[in-house]
């Protein structure tokens, strides 16, 4: 019967579609929760840095850290922007991206400068588009991102900040929340401030330092700031996941809406197609 | 009962080793350091080889750390450790590599950023996700 061959493919390419979003959706959830347990792998690795930061910003060392005292005049600030590779999740980097446009917007009419290095194609094709200075970039991290991948690209802001070229650095990322929730943050990473004061630390005292002071801080204060980078591309991760997996499961389910609507129409016209045929037929006997 | 403290044994992508120890063995830089309860506060970094902890009941456990920091404090012991090769040269060229990436990649870039238009780009992708989410909401789904 040639009837609605039309809507017939029709019907065939969404659900051809609809097959392709739910597989992505499950694959994102599978991935989310591999993502998840990442996240929670790495948090022990930054609360213990942060408890030694924080031990360290009260103690009473002889040599001071630059990454631990603030610099009173900021003429230009850094950001390490952390985005997903791929789309298709929903608002997660158009969000993340906005918050930091607007931040940025703010530090242009103080007449501050910006600095960009960013982590992930998506904020990568973004700033290629529409300008602003680029110092530094890495892509293609994977679903398992290595801190070792991210060594060369925190590097760069350090050393920028090191030699005085930004006078302060930031991280964009976006916050798991949970499933449904992501939320953009913009988090200072140097200069460092000080966390809430241990109370059984508050006495005069110092760390014993072996080589000394200025290497053992050096290497610590690199590896922080690396942790809580490294820390921000695996929330990310584990956003993007939930994200795709949320907008995923929107379109499975419209596309689900979309065939319904469509069969009805098929079938009013099937039906209509098989009532006229029948009164033609009785209608050709009764003149016979 | 001999004194014992907490020992910490973690890298940035997972916890390794918790719980409490007699003494603890780590390889720093300027040699190897054995740790015991109520030593003074210490920071120190570690080259790569083999940390030993000896638990409560006096068995000794293994560990291989690829370099990383060592804190001290009177009754806790927390071992920071790499997972990446490290060396002044390896992040050197790490760096320079990321950063002729972002240069190859923006070579017909525009030194200052273009707000209207950048803010015009998000302002209409996040319209088109509420309107989206509008009419989801009047079909009622």
């Amino acid at each position: 019967m040639a009837v609605g061959k039309e809507i017939r493919t029709k019907i065939k390419s969404i659900k051809n579609t609809q097959k392709i979003t739910r597989a992505m959706e499950m694959v994102a959830a599978s991935k989310m929760r591999k993502a998840q347990d990442r996240m929670a792998a790495s948090r022990p690795y930054a609360d213990k840095m942060r408890a030694v930061i924080s031990h360290l910003a009260h103690a009473h060392p002889e040599y001071k850290h630059p990454y631990l005292k603030p610099r009173e005049e900021v003429k230009r600030v850094g950001f390490i922007v952390i985005s997903s590779d791929r789309g298709l999740c929903g608002g997660l980097n158009t969000n993340m991206l906005r918050a930091l446009l607007g931040e940025m917007r703010q530090l242009h009419k103080e007449k501050v400068e910006i600095d960009l290095c960013t982590i992930g194609k998506k904020a990568h094709a973004f700033f290629k588009r529409l300008g602003g200075n680029l110092v530094g970039q890495v892509d293609h991290l994977g679903d398992a991102p290595q801190l070792s991948d991210l060594i060369g690209t925190v590097k760069i802001m350090l050393d920028a900040y090191s030699e005085g070229r930004i006078d302060r650095l930031c991280v964009v990322y976006n916050e798991f929340v949970n499933t449904m929730t992501q939320k953009a943050h913009i988090d200072q990473l140097i200069p460092i401030e000080a966390g809430e004061l241990d109370a059984q630390l508050k006495h005069h005292w110092d760390y014993l330092y072996e080589p000394e002071a200025k290497a053992v801080l050096d290497g610590l204060m690199m590896r922080y700031i690396e942790s809580l980078v490294y820390q921000g591309v695996v929330e990310n991760i584990a956003c993007e996941q939930a994200a795709r997996m949320v907008a995923m499961k929107s379109a499975s389910d419209n596309a689900g809406d979309l065939i319904g609507e469509l069969q009805l129409v098929y079938n009013k016209a099937r039906q209509a197609a098989i009532t006229q045929e029948i009164s033609e037929i009785v209608g050709g006997a009764a003149a016979v | 009962m001999a004194f014992t403290m907490h020992v910490d044994i973690v890298s940035a992508e997972e916890a390794i080793f918790s719980g409490k120890a007699r003494m603890v063995f780590a390889p720093a830089v300027m040699g190897e350091v054995g740790i015991l309860p109520r030593h003074a506060p210490l920071l120190t970094q570690l080259r790569p080889g083999e940390v030993r902890v000896q638990t409560e009941d006096g068995t000794e456990d293994f560990f291989y750390v690829s370099g990383g920091m060592l804190e001290v404090q009177p009754y806790t012991v927390t071992v920071l450790a790499d997972t990446a090769v490290r060396a002044k040269d390896i992040d050197e060229a790490a760096a320079i590599e990321a950063k002729q990436r972002a240069e190859q990649a923006l070579k017909d870039r525009k030194s200052d950023i273009d707000y209207a238009r950048a803010q015009a780009e998000l302002i209409e992708a996040s319209a088109r996700l509420q309107a989206i989410q509008h009419l989801r909401k009047k079909t009622g789904r």
